[in-house]
Protein backbone atom coordinates (compact mmCIF):
# COMPACT_ATOMS: atom_id res chain seq x y z
CA UNK A 1 0.00 0.00 0.00
CA UNK A 2 2.68 2.46 1.09
CA UNK A 3 4.99 1.46 -1.74
CA UNK A 4 2.15 1.78 -4.20
CA UNK A 5 1.44 5.35 -3.10
CA UNK A 6 5.11 6.21 -3.12
CA UNK A 7 5.36 5.02 -6.69
CA UNK A 8 2.34 7.07 -7.71
CA UNK A 9 3.82 10.12 -6.00
CA UNK A 10 7.09 9.66 -7.83
CA UNK A 11 5.21 9.29 -11.08
CA UNK A 12 3.36 12.54 -10.39
CA UNK A 13 6.61 14.36 -9.74
CA UNK A 14 8.01 13.08 -13.04
CA UNK A 15 4.94 14.40 -14.86
CA UNK A 16 5.45 17.81 -13.25
CA UNK A 17 9.11 17.85 -14.21
CA UNK A 18 8.33 16.86 -17.80
CA UNK A 19 5.72 19.59 -18.09
CA UNK A 20 8.02 22.21 -16.58
CA UNK A 21 10.83 21.26 -18.94
CA UNK A 22 8.70 21.02 -22.06
CA UNK A 23 6.97 24.36 -21.49
CA UNK A 24 10.30 25.97 -20.78
CA UNK A 25 11.79 24.50 -23.95
CA UNK A 26 8.80 25.33 -26.15
CA UNK A 27 8.62 28.94 -25.03
CA UNK A 28 12.37 29.52 -25.37
CA UNK A 29 12.59 28.30 -28.97
CA UNK A 30 9.52 30.29 -30.01
CA UNK A 31 10.27 32.98 -32.56
CA UNK A 32 9.63 36.48 -31.28
CA UNK A 33 9.79 37.56 -27.67
CA UNK A 34 7.53 39.28 -25.20
CA UNK A 35 9.35 42.57 -25.64
CA UNK A 36 8.98 42.80 -29.42
CA UNK A 37 7.03 45.92 -30.23
CA UNK A 38 5.97 47.48 -33.49
CA UNK A 39 8.59 50.11 -32.91
CA UNK A 40 11.90 48.53 -32.04
CA UNK A 41 13.31 49.48 -28.67
CA UNK A 42 16.82 50.99 -28.59
CA UNK A 43 19.42 48.21 -28.19
CA UNK A 44 20.57 49.57 -24.81
CA UNK A 45 17.02 49.34 -23.44
CA UNK A 46 16.64 45.83 -24.83
CA UNK A 47 19.93 44.82 -23.20
CA UNK A 48 18.73 46.22 -19.87
CA UNK A 49 15.45 44.36 -20.08
CA UNK A 50 17.18 41.14 -20.98
CA UNK A 51 19.62 41.56 -18.12
CA UNK A 52 16.77 42.21 -15.68
CA UNK A 53 14.99 39.00 -16.63
CA UNK A 54 18.23 37.04 -17.08
CA UNK A 55 17.41 36.45 -20.74
CA UNK A 56 21.04 37.15 -21.70
CA UNK A 57 22.32 34.11 -19.83
CA UNK A 58 22.95 30.75 -21.50
CA UNK A 59 19.84 28.58 -21.83
CA UNK A 60 21.02 25.94 -19.39
CA UNK A 61 21.65 28.56 -16.74
CA UNK A 62 18.15 30.01 -17.29
CA UNK A 63 16.69 26.53 -16.99
CA UNK A 64 18.58 25.92 -13.76
CA UNK A 65 17.36 29.23 -12.37
CA UNK A 66 13.80 28.35 -13.37
CA UNK A 67 13.84 24.87 -11.81
CA UNK A 68 15.44 25.98 -8.53
CA UNK A 69 12.92 28.82 -8.45
CA UNK A 70 10.06 26.34 -8.68
CA UNK A 71 11.55 24.26 -5.88
CA UNK A 72 11.64 27.35 -3.69
CA UNK A 73 8.06 28.15 -4.71
CA UNK A 74 9.12 31.14 -6.79
CA UNK A 75 7.67 31.18 -10.28
CA UNK A 76 9.46 34.32 -11.36
CA UNK A 77 8.35 37.83 -12.29
CA UNK A 78 5.55 38.50 -14.77
CA UNK A 79 6.66 40.21 -17.98
CA UNK A 80 3.39 42.02 -18.41
CA UNK A 81 2.39 43.07 -14.91
CA UNK A 82 5.69 44.72 -14.10
CA UNK A 83 5.48 44.90 -10.32
CA UNK A 84 3.91 41.48 -9.71
CA UNK A 85 5.21 37.97 -9.36
CA UNK A 86 3.59 35.06 -11.14
CA UNK A 87 3.08 33.45 -7.76
CA UNK A 88 1.11 36.47 -6.50
CA UNK A 89 -1.11 36.52 -9.57
CA UNK A 90 -1.85 32.82 -9.18
CA UNK A 91 -2.57 33.19 -5.46
CA UNK A 92 -4.95 36.02 -6.29
CA UNK A 93 -6.83 34.21 -9.03
CA UNK A 94 -6.75 30.55 -8.01
CA UNK A 95 -9.37 30.86 -5.23
CA UNK A 96 -11.90 32.29 -7.69
CA UNK A 97 -11.31 29.44 -10.12
CA UNK A 98 -11.50 26.91 -7.32
CA UNK A 99 -14.82 28.23 -6.04
CA UNK A 100 -16.25 28.15 -9.55
CA UNK A 101 -14.96 24.61 -10.13
CA UNK A 102 -16.36 23.30 -6.84
CA UNK A 103 -19.77 24.87 -7.47
CA UNK A 104 -19.82 23.30 -10.92
CA UNK A 105 -18.83 19.91 -9.51
CA UNK A 106 -21.54 20.19 -6.88
CA UNK A 107 -24.14 21.03 -9.53
CA UNK A 108 -22.95 18.14 -11.69
CA UNK A 109 -23.02 15.60 -8.86
CA UNK A 110 -26.41 16.59 -7.52
CA UNK A 111 -28.06 16.39 -10.93
CA UNK A 112 -26.26 13.39 -12.43
CA UNK A 113 -26.93 11.12 -9.49
CA UNK A 114 -30.76 11.05 -9.75
CA UNK A 115 -30.56 11.02 -13.56
CA UNK A 116 -28.19 8.06 -13.65
CA UNK A 117 -30.16 6.06 -11.07
CA UNK A 118 -33.48 6.83 -12.76
CA UNK A 119 -32.11 5.78 -16.13
CA UNK A 120 -30.62 2.49 -14.94
CA UNK A 121 -33.64 1.49 -12.87
CA UNK A 122 -35.92 2.07 -15.86
CA UNK A 123 -33.61 0.42 -18.38
CA UNK A 124 -34.78 0.79 -22.00
CA UNK A 125 -37.95 2.59 -20.99
CA UNK A 126 -38.70 6.17 -21.91
CA UNK A 127 -37.10 7.63 -18.75
CA UNK A 128 -33.87 5.85 -19.66
CA UNK A 129 -34.03 7.05 -23.26
CA UNK A 130 -34.70 10.62 -22.14
CA UNK A 131 -31.75 10.56 -19.73
CA UNK A 132 -29.39 9.16 -22.35
CA UNK A 133 -30.59 11.73 -24.84
CA UNK A 134 -30.08 14.52 -22.31
CA UNK A 135 -26.59 13.26 -21.49
CA UNK A 136 -25.66 13.09 -25.18
CA UNK A 137 -26.86 16.67 -25.64
CA UNK A 138 -24.83 17.59 -22.56
CA UNK A 139 -21.54 16.25 -23.87
CA UNK A 140 -22.19 17.80 -27.29
CA UNK A 141 -22.82 21.31 -26.02
CA UNK A 142 -19.61 23.36 -26.00
CA UNK A 143 -19.19 25.53 -22.90
CA UNK A 144 -19.18 28.73 -24.85
CA UNK A 145 -22.39 27.85 -26.69
CA UNK A 146 -24.21 26.93 -23.48
CA UNK A 147 -22.86 30.03 -21.75
CA UNK A 148 -24.00 32.28 -24.57
CA UNK A 149 -27.45 30.69 -24.62
CA UNK A 150 -27.85 31.07 -20.84
CA UNK A 151 -26.70 34.69 -20.92
CA UNK A 152 -29.03 35.47 -23.77
CA UNK A 153 -32.06 33.94 -22.06
CA UNK A 154 -31.51 34.76 -18.38
CA UNK A 155 -29.50 37.97 -18.55
CA UNK A 156 -30.54 39.72 -21.72
CA UNK A 157 -34.15 38.59 -22.11
CA UNK A 158 -35.39 37.84 -18.60
CA UNK A 159 -32.94 40.02 -16.70
CA UNK A 160 -32.69 37.56 -13.80
CA UNK A 161 -28.91 37.63 -13.53
CA UNK A 162 -26.43 40.30 -14.43
CA UNK A 163 -23.98 39.15 -17.06
CA UNK A 164 -20.29 39.64 -16.47
CA UNK A 165 -20.60 40.94 -12.89
CA UNK A 166 -18.62 38.45 -10.86
CA UNK A 167 -19.25 39.00 -7.16
CA UNK A 168 -22.76 40.36 -7.41
CA UNK A 169 -25.43 38.15 -5.82
CA UNK A 170 -26.32 35.15 -7.95
CA UNK A 171 -23.46 35.85 -10.30
CA UNK A 172 -22.09 32.33 -9.87
CA UNK A 173 -25.29 30.57 -10.92
CA UNK A 174 -24.96 30.73 -14.70
CA UNK A 175 -21.19 30.08 -14.80
CA UNK A 176 -21.53 27.08 -12.47
CA UNK A 177 -24.29 25.58 -14.62
CA UNK A 178 -22.30 26.20 -17.78
CA UNK A 179 -19.17 24.62 -16.37
CA UNK A 180 -21.01 21.74 -14.71
CA UNK A 181 -23.05 20.61 -17.71
CA UNK A 182 -20.39 18.51 -19.38
CA UNK A 183 -19.17 16.69 -16.22
CA UNK A 184 -22.82 16.12 -15.33
CA UNK A 185 -23.48 14.42 -18.65
CA UNK A 186 -20.35 12.27 -18.32
CA UNK A 187 -21.25 11.24 -14.78
CA UNK A 188 -24.80 10.36 -15.78
CA UNK A 189 -23.52 8.08 -18.54
CA UNK A 190 -21.02 6.39 -16.30
CA UNK A 191 -23.32 5.93 -13.34
CA UNK A 192 -26.00 4.48 -15.59
CA UNK A 193 -23.77 1.91 -17.24
CA UNK A 194 -22.05 1.00 -13.98
CA UNK A 195 -25.39 0.56 -12.24
CA UNK A 196 -26.76 -1.52 -15.11
CA UNK A 197 -23.81 -3.85 -14.82
CA UNK A 198 -24.24 -4.21 -11.05
CA UNK A 199 -27.97 -4.83 -11.37
CA UNK A 200 -27.22 -7.84 -13.56
CA UNK A 201 -25.10 -9.55 -10.92
CA UNK A 202 -25.99 -12.57 -8.87
CA UNK A 203 -26.10 -10.93 -5.45
CA UNK A 204 -28.81 -8.58 -6.68
CA UNK A 205 -30.88 -11.54 -7.83
CA UNK A 206 -30.33 -13.16 -4.45
CA UNK A 207 -31.45 -10.02 -2.66
CA UNK A 208 -34.58 -9.86 -4.78
CA UNK A 209 -35.23 -13.56 -4.25
CA UNK A 210 -35.02 -13.02 -0.51
CA UNK A 211 -37.82 -10.50 -0.94
CA UNK A 212 -35.84 -7.34 -0.20
CA UNK A 213 -37.77 -4.26 -1.18
CA UNK A 214 -36.83 -2.97 -4.65
CA UNK A 215 -35.88 0.47 -3.32
CA UNK A 216 -33.50 -1.15 -0.84
CA UNK A 217 -32.02 -3.36 -3.53
CA UNK A 218 -31.45 -0.33 -5.69
CA UNK A 219 -29.99 2.09 -3.18
CA UNK A 220 -28.38 -0.14 -0.60
CA UNK A 221 -27.11 -3.04 -2.69
CA UNK A 222 -26.65 -1.72 -6.21
CA UNK A 223 -25.79 1.98 -6.02
CA UNK A 224 -23.06 1.50 -3.42
CA UNK A 225 -21.32 -1.07 -5.55
CA UNK A 226 -21.60 1.08 -8.66
CA UNK A 227 -19.77 4.04 -7.21
CA UNK A 228 -16.27 2.62 -7.58
CA UNK A 229 -15.98 3.16 -11.35
CA UNK A 230 -17.34 6.66 -10.82
CA UNK A 231 -14.31 7.39 -8.64
CA UNK A 232 -11.95 6.72 -11.52
CA UNK A 233 -13.67 9.42 -13.55
CA UNK A 234 -12.78 12.02 -10.93
CA UNK A 235 -9.36 12.65 -12.48
CA UNK A 236 -10.57 13.14 -16.08
CA UNK A 237 -13.52 15.09 -14.70
CA UNK A 238 -11.20 17.59 -13.10
CA UNK A 239 -9.37 17.93 -16.39
CA UNK A 240 -12.68 18.77 -18.06
CA UNK A 241 -13.41 21.33 -15.35
CA UNK A 242 -10.00 22.92 -15.76
CA UNK A 243 -10.34 23.14 -19.53
CA UNK A 244 -13.88 24.44 -19.21
CA UNK A 245 -12.91 27.06 -16.67
CA UNK A 246 -10.84 28.92 -19.30
CA UNK A 247 -13.84 29.33 -21.51
CA UNK A 248 -16.37 29.99 -18.78
CA UNK A 249 -14.14 32.60 -17.12
CA UNK A 250 -13.70 34.18 -20.53
CA UNK A 251 -17.41 34.18 -21.37
CA UNK A 252 -18.59 35.43 -17.98
CA UNK A 253 -15.64 37.79 -17.43
CA UNK A 254 -14.61 36.10 -14.17
CA UNK A 255 -11.19 37.15 -12.81
CA UNK A 256 -9.88 33.58 -12.42
CA UNK A 257 -6.70 31.84 -13.43
CA UNK A 258 -8.02 30.65 -16.77
CA UNK A 259 -8.74 34.14 -17.98
CA UNK A 260 -5.27 35.24 -16.93
CA UNK A 261 -3.85 32.34 -18.91
CA UNK A 262 -5.63 33.48 -22.07
CA UNK A 263 -4.37 37.04 -21.76
CA UNK A 264 -0.92 35.73 -20.85
CA UNK A 265 -0.81 33.80 -24.12
CA UNK A 266 -1.82 36.81 -26.20
CA UNK A 267 0.66 38.98 -24.27
CA UNK A 268 3.40 36.35 -24.53
CA UNK A 269 3.91 36.65 -20.81
CA UNK A 270 6.04 33.48 -20.70
CA UNK A 271 6.61 33.14 -16.94
CA UNK A 272 2.88 33.50 -16.34
CA UNK A 273 2.07 30.89 -19.01
CA UNK A 274 4.57 28.46 -17.50
CA UNK A 275 3.36 29.14 -13.97
CA UNK A 276 -0.31 28.58 -14.75
CA UNK A 277 0.45 25.44 -16.76
CA UNK A 278 2.46 24.07 -13.87
CA UNK A 279 -0.22 24.83 -11.30
CA UNK A 280 -2.93 23.18 -13.39
CA UNK A 281 -0.74 20.14 -13.93
CA UNK A 282 -0.06 19.96 -10.20
CA UNK A 283 -3.81 20.07 -9.52
CA UNK A 284 -4.45 17.22 -11.96
CA UNK A 285 -1.57 15.16 -10.59
CA UNK A 286 -2.82 15.73 -7.06
CA UNK A 287 -6.35 14.73 -8.02
CA UNK A 288 -5.15 11.53 -9.64
CA UNK A 289 -3.14 10.71 -6.53
CA UNK A 290 -6.20 11.32 -4.39
CA UNK A 291 -8.23 9.01 -6.62
CA UNK A 292 -5.58 6.30 -6.21
CA UNK A 293 -5.73 6.64 -2.44
CA UNK A 294 -9.54 6.65 -2.31
CA UNK A 295 -9.61 3.70 -4.64
CA UNK A 296 -7.38 1.57 -2.49
CA UNK A 297 -9.42 2.54 0.58
CA UNK A 298 -12.73 1.67 -1.05
CA UNK A 299 -11.61 -1.42 -2.93
CA UNK A 300 -9.02 -3.55 -1.09
CA UNK A 301 -8.34 -5.56 -4.24
CA UNK A 302 -6.55 -2.53 -5.66
CA UNK A 303 -3.87 -2.56 -2.97
CA UNK A 304 -2.34 -5.68 -4.39
CA UNK A 305 -1.31 -3.88 -7.58
CA UNK B 1 -17.60 -11.76 -44.41
CA UNK B 2 -17.35 -9.75 -41.22
CA UNK B 3 -17.44 -6.54 -43.18
CA UNK B 4 -20.64 -7.53 -44.92
CA UNK B 5 -22.23 -8.35 -41.60
CA UNK B 6 -21.23 -4.96 -40.23
CA UNK B 7 -22.69 -3.25 -43.26
CA UNK B 8 -25.95 -5.10 -42.89
CA UNK B 9 -26.13 -4.24 -39.19
CA UNK B 10 -25.31 -0.66 -40.05
CA UNK B 11 -28.26 -0.61 -42.46
CA UNK B 12 -30.50 -2.20 -39.84
CA UNK B 13 -29.50 0.35 -37.24
CA UNK B 14 -30.19 3.14 -39.73
CA UNK B 15 -33.75 1.90 -40.15
CA UNK B 16 -34.39 1.17 -36.48
CA UNK B 17 -32.82 4.17 -34.82
CA UNK B 18 -34.12 7.55 -36.03
CA UNK B 19 -31.46 9.56 -34.16
CA UNK B 20 -28.76 7.48 -35.85
CA UNK B 21 -30.32 8.00 -39.28
CA UNK B 22 -30.74 11.76 -38.78
CA UNK B 23 -27.18 12.13 -37.47
CA UNK B 24 -25.75 10.17 -40.35
CA UNK B 25 -27.68 12.31 -42.84
CA UNK B 26 -26.64 15.53 -41.13
CA UNK B 27 -22.95 14.62 -41.09
CA UNK B 28 -23.14 13.65 -44.74
CA UNK B 29 -24.82 16.98 -45.53
CA UNK B 30 -22.22 19.01 -43.59
CA UNK B 31 -19.35 17.17 -45.24
CA UNK B 32 -20.79 17.67 -48.72
CA UNK B 33 -21.62 21.30 -47.92
CA UNK B 34 -18.00 21.93 -46.98
CA UNK B 35 -16.70 20.07 -49.99
CA UNK B 36 -18.96 21.79 -52.50
CA UNK B 37 -19.09 25.15 -50.71
CA UNK B 38 -17.94 27.12 -53.80
CA UNK B 39 -20.76 25.66 -55.88
CA UNK B 40 -23.44 25.80 -53.19
CA UNK B 41 -22.88 29.17 -51.58
CA UNK B 42 -24.94 32.03 -52.98
CA UNK B 43 -22.11 34.56 -52.56
CA UNK B 44 -18.31 34.52 -53.00
CA UNK B 45 -16.47 33.71 -49.74
CA UNK B 46 -14.77 37.08 -49.27
CA UNK B 47 -17.53 39.13 -50.87
CA UNK B 48 -19.15 41.88 -48.86
CA UNK B 49 -21.85 44.44 -49.54
CA UNK B 50 -21.31 47.72 -47.75
CA UNK B 51 -24.96 48.70 -47.99
CA UNK B 52 -26.19 45.54 -46.32
CA UNK B 53 -24.34 45.25 -43.03
CA UNK B 54 -25.74 43.45 -39.96
CA UNK B 55 -29.02 42.46 -41.55
CA UNK B 56 -31.19 39.77 -40.06
CA UNK B 57 -32.19 36.68 -42.03
CA UNK B 58 -33.98 37.57 -45.26
CA UNK B 59 -34.73 36.10 -48.67
CA UNK B 60 -31.41 37.38 -50.11
CA UNK B 61 -29.34 36.46 -47.09
CA UNK B 62 -30.88 33.36 -45.51
CA UNK B 63 -28.99 33.69 -42.26
CA UNK B 64 -28.31 37.44 -42.42
CA UNK B 65 -25.06 39.37 -42.85
CA UNK B 66 -22.21 40.36 -40.53
CA UNK B 67 -20.64 43.71 -39.71
CA UNK B 68 -18.81 43.83 -43.06
CA UNK B 69 -21.90 42.83 -45.02
CA UNK B 70 -20.68 39.27 -45.58
CA UNK B 71 -23.33 36.60 -46.08
CA UNK B 72 -23.49 34.42 -42.95
CA UNK B 73 -24.82 31.34 -44.75
CA UNK B 74 -21.82 31.43 -47.09
CA UNK B 75 -19.43 31.80 -44.18
CA UNK B 76 -21.01 28.85 -42.36
CA UNK B 77 -20.81 26.67 -45.46
CA UNK B 78 -17.11 27.44 -45.87
CA UNK B 79 -16.59 27.00 -42.13
CA UNK B 80 -17.87 23.43 -42.39
CA UNK B 81 -14.61 22.62 -44.21
CA UNK B 82 -12.56 23.67 -41.21
CA UNK B 83 -14.57 21.61 -38.73
CA UNK B 84 -14.74 18.47 -40.87
CA UNK B 85 -11.08 18.74 -41.80
CA UNK B 86 -10.00 19.20 -38.18
CA UNK B 87 -12.27 16.42 -36.95
CA UNK B 88 -11.35 13.80 -39.53
CA UNK B 89 -7.70 14.87 -39.77
CA UNK B 90 -7.08 14.72 -36.04
CA UNK B 91 -8.84 11.38 -35.73
CA UNK B 92 -6.78 9.88 -38.57
CA UNK B 93 -3.45 11.19 -37.29
CA UNK B 94 -4.22 9.93 -33.80
CA UNK B 95 -5.45 6.62 -35.20
CA UNK B 96 -2.23 5.96 -37.09
CA UNK B 97 0.16 6.92 -34.31
CA UNK B 98 -1.86 5.49 -31.44
CA UNK B 99 -2.79 2.18 -33.04
CA UNK B 100 0.75 1.43 -34.15
CA UNK B 101 2.03 2.36 -30.69
CA UNK B 102 -0.56 0.21 -28.95
CA UNK B 103 0.04 -2.75 -31.28
CA UNK B 104 3.76 -2.73 -30.60
CA UNK B 105 3.38 -2.11 -26.88
CA UNK B 106 0.83 -4.85 -26.38
CA UNK B 107 2.42 -7.39 -28.68
CA UNK B 108 6.02 -7.07 -27.54
CA UNK B 109 5.08 -6.72 -23.87
CA UNK B 110 7.59 -6.88 -21.03
CA UNK B 111 9.88 -3.99 -20.25
CA UNK B 112 9.14 -2.15 -23.48
CA UNK B 113 5.41 -2.29 -22.80
CA UNK B 114 6.04 -0.95 -19.32
CA UNK B 115 8.09 1.96 -20.61
CA UNK B 116 5.69 2.82 -23.44
CA UNK B 117 2.70 2.78 -21.12
CA UNK B 118 4.48 5.02 -18.61
CA UNK B 119 4.82 7.57 -21.42
CA UNK B 120 1.12 7.23 -22.18
CA UNK B 121 0.36 7.75 -18.48
CA UNK B 122 2.33 10.98 -18.53
CA UNK B 123 0.30 12.22 -21.50
CA UNK B 124 -2.89 11.30 -19.66
CA UNK B 125 -1.85 13.35 -16.66
CA UNK B 126 -1.47 16.54 -18.68
CA UNK B 127 -4.03 19.29 -18.97
CA UNK B 128 -5.03 18.80 -22.63
CA UNK B 129 -6.14 22.28 -23.43
CA UNK B 130 -3.05 23.96 -22.03
CA UNK B 131 -0.73 21.66 -23.93
CA UNK B 132 -2.78 22.32 -27.02
CA UNK B 133 -2.42 26.08 -26.59
CA UNK B 134 1.33 25.83 -26.01
CA UNK B 135 1.79 23.60 -29.04
CA UNK B 136 -0.24 25.80 -31.30
CA UNK B 137 1.78 28.82 -30.16
CA UNK B 138 4.72 26.87 -31.43
CA UNK B 139 3.19 25.36 -34.56
CA UNK B 140 1.21 28.40 -35.63
CA UNK B 141 -2.48 29.21 -35.58
CA UNK B 142 -3.42 27.52 -38.82
CA UNK B 143 -5.16 24.28 -39.71
CA UNK B 144 -1.96 22.24 -40.02
CA UNK B 145 -0.71 23.42 -36.64
CA UNK B 146 -4.03 22.71 -34.96
CA UNK B 147 -4.21 19.26 -36.57
CA UNK B 148 -0.79 18.28 -35.27
CA UNK B 149 -1.41 19.74 -31.81
CA UNK B 150 -4.76 17.94 -31.47
CA UNK B 151 -3.24 14.72 -32.83
CA UNK B 152 -0.54 14.87 -30.17
CA UNK B 153 -3.23 15.03 -27.49
CA UNK B 154 -5.58 12.44 -28.97
CA UNK B 155 -3.30 9.56 -29.93
CA UNK B 156 -3.00 8.21 -26.38
CA UNK B 157 -6.65 7.14 -26.41
CA UNK B 158 -5.97 4.85 -29.37
CA UNK B 159 -2.75 3.58 -27.81
CA UNK B 160 -4.53 2.52 -24.64
CA UNK B 161 -7.50 0.88 -26.34
CA UNK B 162 -5.35 -0.95 -28.88
CA UNK B 163 -2.87 -2.21 -26.32
CA UNK B 164 -5.60 -3.55 -24.07
CA UNK B 165 -7.22 -5.36 -26.97
CA UNK B 166 -3.93 -6.80 -28.20
CA UNK B 167 -3.17 -8.15 -24.74
CA UNK B 168 -6.49 -10.00 -24.73
CA UNK B 169 -6.25 -11.23 -28.31
CA UNK B 170 -2.67 -12.41 -28.49
CA UNK B 171 -3.32 -15.22 -26.00
CA UNK B 172 -6.15 -16.68 -28.05
CA UNK B 173 -5.78 -20.15 -29.53
CA UNK B 174 -5.82 -19.15 -33.18
CA UNK B 175 -3.04 -16.63 -32.67
CA UNK B 176 -1.02 -19.28 -30.88
CA UNK B 177 -1.74 -21.57 -33.80
CA UNK B 178 -0.45 -19.04 -36.27
CA UNK B 179 2.67 -18.61 -34.18
CA UNK B 180 3.17 -22.36 -33.96
CA UNK B 181 3.01 -22.59 -37.74
CA UNK B 182 5.85 -20.13 -37.94
CA UNK B 183 4.03 -16.99 -39.11
CA UNK B 184 6.11 -13.83 -39.01
CA UNK B 185 5.36 -11.31 -36.24
CA UNK B 186 4.11 -8.62 -38.60
CA UNK B 187 1.83 -11.17 -40.24
CA UNK B 188 0.35 -12.23 -36.93
CA UNK B 189 -0.17 -8.60 -35.98
CA UNK B 190 -1.71 -7.40 -39.23
CA UNK B 191 -3.59 -10.50 -40.38
CA UNK B 192 -4.65 -12.16 -37.16
CA UNK B 193 -4.79 -9.58 -34.40
CA UNK B 194 -5.63 -6.25 -36.02
CA UNK B 195 -8.77 -7.36 -37.90
CA UNK B 196 -10.21 -8.74 -34.69
CA UNK B 197 -9.73 -5.61 -32.65
CA UNK B 198 -11.05 -3.17 -35.25
CA UNK B 199 -14.45 -2.68 -33.61
CA UNK B 200 -13.34 -0.82 -30.45
CA UNK B 201 -10.82 1.17 -32.48
CA UNK B 202 -13.57 2.24 -34.86
CA UNK B 203 -15.74 3.37 -31.95
CA UNK B 204 -12.84 5.35 -30.49
CA UNK B 205 -12.29 6.89 -33.92
CA UNK B 206 -15.90 8.01 -34.15
CA UNK B 207 -15.85 9.62 -30.72
CA UNK B 208 -12.54 11.38 -31.26
CA UNK B 209 -13.94 13.33 -34.23
CA UNK B 210 -16.46 15.38 -32.22
CA UNK B 211 -13.91 15.80 -29.43
CA UNK B 212 -11.50 17.39 -31.90
CA UNK B 213 -14.19 19.62 -33.38
CA UNK B 214 -15.15 20.70 -29.86
CA UNK B 215 -11.57 21.56 -28.91
CA UNK B 216 -10.86 23.44 -32.11
CA UNK B 217 -14.03 25.54 -32.02
CA UNK B 218 -13.57 26.28 -28.32
CA UNK B 219 -10.02 27.49 -28.83
CA UNK B 220 -10.94 29.48 -31.89
CA UNK B 221 -13.72 31.05 -29.84
CA UNK B 222 -11.34 32.29 -27.14
CA UNK B 223 -8.94 33.45 -29.83
CA UNK B 224 -6.24 30.81 -29.35
CA UNK B 225 -7.19 28.43 -32.15
CA UNK B 226 -7.15 28.94 -35.89
CA UNK B 227 -6.67 32.60 -36.60
CA UNK B 228 -7.76 33.62 -40.09
CA UNK B 229 -11.03 35.57 -40.01
CA UNK B 230 -10.58 36.75 -43.60
CA UNK B 231 -9.66 33.39 -45.09
CA UNK B 232 -11.19 32.65 -48.49
CA UNK B 233 -10.84 28.93 -47.79
CA UNK B 234 -13.00 28.95 -44.72
CA UNK B 235 -13.23 30.50 -41.26
CA UNK B 236 -13.66 28.33 -38.18
CA UNK B 237 -17.17 28.19 -36.72
CA UNK B 238 -15.57 29.04 -33.38
CA UNK B 239 -14.27 32.31 -34.82
CA UNK B 240 -17.69 33.06 -36.33
CA UNK B 241 -19.28 32.44 -32.93
CA UNK B 242 -16.77 34.80 -31.34
CA UNK B 243 -17.69 37.48 -33.92
CA UNK B 244 -21.33 36.97 -33.06
CA UNK B 245 -20.62 36.93 -29.31
CA UNK B 246 -19.37 40.48 -29.39
CA UNK B 247 -22.59 41.65 -31.07
CA UNK B 248 -24.95 39.30 -29.24
CA UNK B 249 -27.04 41.98 -27.53
CA UNK B 250 -28.10 43.67 -30.74
CA UNK B 251 -27.64 41.02 -33.42
CA UNK B 252 -28.32 37.59 -31.90
CA UNK B 253 -28.53 35.89 -35.31
CA UNK B 254 -24.76 36.32 -35.74
CA UNK B 255 -24.04 34.01 -32.82
CA UNK B 256 -27.09 31.79 -33.08
CA UNK B 257 -26.39 30.13 -36.42
CA UNK B 258 -22.67 29.33 -36.07
CA UNK B 259 -23.25 28.06 -32.53
CA UNK B 260 -26.12 25.89 -33.76
CA UNK B 261 -23.92 24.49 -36.53
CA UNK B 262 -21.20 23.50 -34.03
CA UNK B 263 -23.69 21.96 -31.61
CA UNK B 264 -25.58 19.94 -34.23
CA UNK B 265 -22.40 18.64 -35.83
CA UNK B 266 -20.90 17.48 -32.53
CA UNK B 267 -24.26 16.03 -31.44
CA UNK B 268 -24.57 14.08 -34.69
CA UNK B 269 -21.11 12.56 -34.35
CA UNK B 270 -21.88 11.54 -30.77
CA UNK B 271 -25.15 9.90 -31.80
CA UNK B 272 -23.30 8.15 -34.61
CA UNK B 273 -20.73 6.90 -32.11
CA UNK B 274 -23.45 5.64 -29.75
CA UNK B 275 -25.16 3.80 -32.60
CA UNK B 276 -21.91 2.25 -33.81
CA UNK B 277 -21.09 1.07 -30.32
CA UNK B 278 -24.49 -0.59 -30.08
CA UNK B 279 -23.82 -2.44 -33.33
CA UNK B 280 -20.23 -3.42 -32.65
CA UNK B 281 -20.50 -4.15 -28.95
CA UNK B 282 -23.95 -5.54 -28.18
CA UNK B 283 -23.04 -5.89 -24.50
CA UNK B 284 -22.95 -2.13 -24.06
CA UNK B 285 -26.57 -1.74 -25.09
Amino acid sequence: MFRFLLRRLLHGLIVLWVVATVTFGLLRVLPGGPFDRDRRLPPEVMANIEAKYHLDEPLLRQYGRYVTGILRGDLGPSYKYIDRNVGDIILDTLPTSTVLGLLALLAALSLSFPLGVAAASHHNRWIDRACVFLATVGISLPNFVLGAVLIWIFSLQLGWFQAARWGSPGSAVLPAITLGAMPCAQLTYLLRSSLLETLGEDFIRTARAKGVRESLVLFKHAVRNSLIPVLTLLGPLLAILVAGSFVVEFVFAIPGMGRFFITAVTDRDYPLIMGVTLVYTAILVGANLLVDILYSVVDPRMRAH
Amino acid sequence: MRNIRWLRQFGGELRRNPAFLLSFAFILAVTLAGFFAPALSPYPPGGFEEQRMLEGPSRDHWLGTDELGRDLFTRILYGARVSIMVGLGTALIALMIGTLYGLISGYVGGALDNLLMRIVDIFYGLPDLLIFVLLSLFLGRNIAGVLIALGVITWVRFARITRGQVLQTKELIYVEGARAMGAAHWRILLRHILPNILAPILVTLTFSIPAAILSESTLSFIGLGINDPYSEWGTSWGTLTQDGWRAMRSYPHLIFFPALAIFLTILSFNFLGNGLRDILDPKAR
